[in-house]
């Protein structure tokens, strides 16, 4: 199951080259370009961890895509994922997030349906352990 | 979104180029001329950035004539006496280096030991790598490098910034171009106790001292742009002021022409100032006088100056 969350995960993955030009489109804008990481991709899960400080006064794509790749070596086999933060006032916020790198075996969910008082339903979304589970 | 990486458009049909048309096409006849015009003296400083555009240039056109090519390594190191000009021919290298293509963005970053080397240990990297990461896409200025390097303390952290440069500097060419600049003899023995770096830098630019008339030349650039012009007595006097000055101990070259011209602007002032009975033109705020230089402190060290008479 592919994971789809933040922009462009409904396309193929992309390329170093897009990526690369993604990024210069956030630092042409003046966002700081932040790397994360997790090996729990739950669509609740907001904080991953973060590869370094978020880069602030970069110029050049170049800058992050050598960090990324230093990432990519330490902790390919889990979810990367890049954001660009936005500081000027009014915004303050995240602008743009999107994944960079998935697991070879990706994570999977279910939605699991729970009937509670009156007809009410509450739905939990749950991660399904692989088949054939490590360890 | 999904743009298809489109191969280099090489038309094989292009057989021959028009230099001329080429050059101006890429800027390099106009950004030459402004280097020839705004900087005095710098021979082997000029000829080296010539050679290097006329490299772009040609590389270029071999790209596109579909014959075999590879980005040049940019790497620099100048080298020479203090105030010979190496910060601001640095700035002005990353301007040309953008104008002609050979770095995407153009900032230059400039940085000395401070800037790369940490206080403890795991503190280095992380520093350095930062400012790599600002670097890129530009040109990265290291003032007076030597002294990354510590002989006598062979656990500093110097040496870790030191690998991760180079590391870059071999790895990421096209990224961003790092100019190491020093006094002459203190590079020698940086690069001889770091061969690594030696061997990377691909252009090694010696900053030759200015001769006095190349001095004097900057003093006058220097006061005509700040508005002033020098009368013809004190140009002579300041012929005398360089002969002298440059005898005398802690001479640096222009930047020394720089601090005589600043000083030469206040006793001006003074002079101005200290006879108020008076109207003022346009040409006396602009013209500075014989006396203004003659009073000098280099004068007066010297008996058979006239200038000593000065209070």
């Amino acid at each position: 199951m592919k994971l789809t969350q933040g922009c462009f995960s409904f396309l193929p993955d992309l390329t170093d080259d897009q990526i690369t030009k993604q990024v210069q489109y956030c630092l042409t804008n003046g966002w700081a370009v932040n790397i994360e990481f997790t090996d729990d991709p739950h669509p609740r899960n907001t904080y991953w961890e973060m590869w370094g400080l978020p880069m602030f006064d970069l110029q050049d794509a170049a800058g992050v895509m050598m960090e990324l790749a230093e990432c990519r070596r330490v902790y390919g086999d889990r979810y990367i994922r890049l954001s660009g933060f936005d500081s000027s006032h009014g915004w303050e916020s995240v602008r743009i997030s999107f994944i960079v790198n998935r697991p070879p075996q990706e994570a999977e969910f279910e939605l699991v349906r729970q009937e509670v008082g009156g007809r009410a339903i509450r739905y939990t979304t749950v991660r399904r352990q692989p088949a054939h589970a490590p360890t | 979104m999904l743009d298809v990486p489109h191969a280099m458009t090489t038309e094989p049909g292009e057989t021959s180029f028009d230099l001329r048309k080429e050059a101006e096409e890429a800027g390099i006849t106009g950004t030459l001329q402004q280097l020839e015009q705004e900087l005095i003296g710098l021979k082997p400083v000029k000829n080296r950035v010539r050679q290097i555009a006329s490299l772009l240039l040609i590389e270029r056109i071999r790209q596109r004539a579909g014959l075999a090519s590879s980005p040049p390594t940019l790497h620099m190191s100048f080298t020479g006496n203090p105030g010979t000009g190496k910060t601001t021919v640095a700035l002005r290298m990353a301007k040309i280096l953008h104008g002609l293509g050979f770095v995407r963005r153009g900032q230059v970053i400039s940085v000395t030991r401070d800037d790369l080397v940490g206080q403890y240990i795991g503190h280095t990297a992380p520093k350095t790598k930062e400012i790599l990461k600002k670097a890129m896409g530009g040109v990265l200025f290291i003032d007076e490098a030597y002294y990354l390097h510590r002989p006598d303390n062979e656990r500093d952290y110097g040496q870790e910034a030191i690998e991760i440069l180079l590391q870059v500097m071999e790895n990421q060419r096209e990224d961003l171009v790092v100019i190491l600049a020093g006094y002459g003899e203190r590079m020698t023995s940086f690069f001889a106790s770091n061969p690594g770096f030696r061997s990377r830098i691909a252009h090694h630019v010696d900053f030759p001292d200015y001769a006095e008339a190349e001095l004097l030349v900057i003093a006058e650039l220097m006061l005509k742009e700040r508005g002033y012009r020098l009368s013809a007595a004190a140009r002579e006097a300041f012929e005398k002021y360089i002969a002298l000055r440059r005898t005398q101990p802690f001479f640096s070259n222009a930047r020394s022409i720089r601090n005589a011209v600043d000083r030469i602007r206040l006793r001006q002032a003074d002079r101005l100032v200290s006879d108020l009975d008076r109207m003022l033109e346009i040409a006396d705020l602009q013209t500075i006088d014989a006396m203004d230089v003659l009073a000098s402190r280099v004068f007066s060290g010297v008996a058979d100056a006239q200038g000593s008479a000065k209070p």
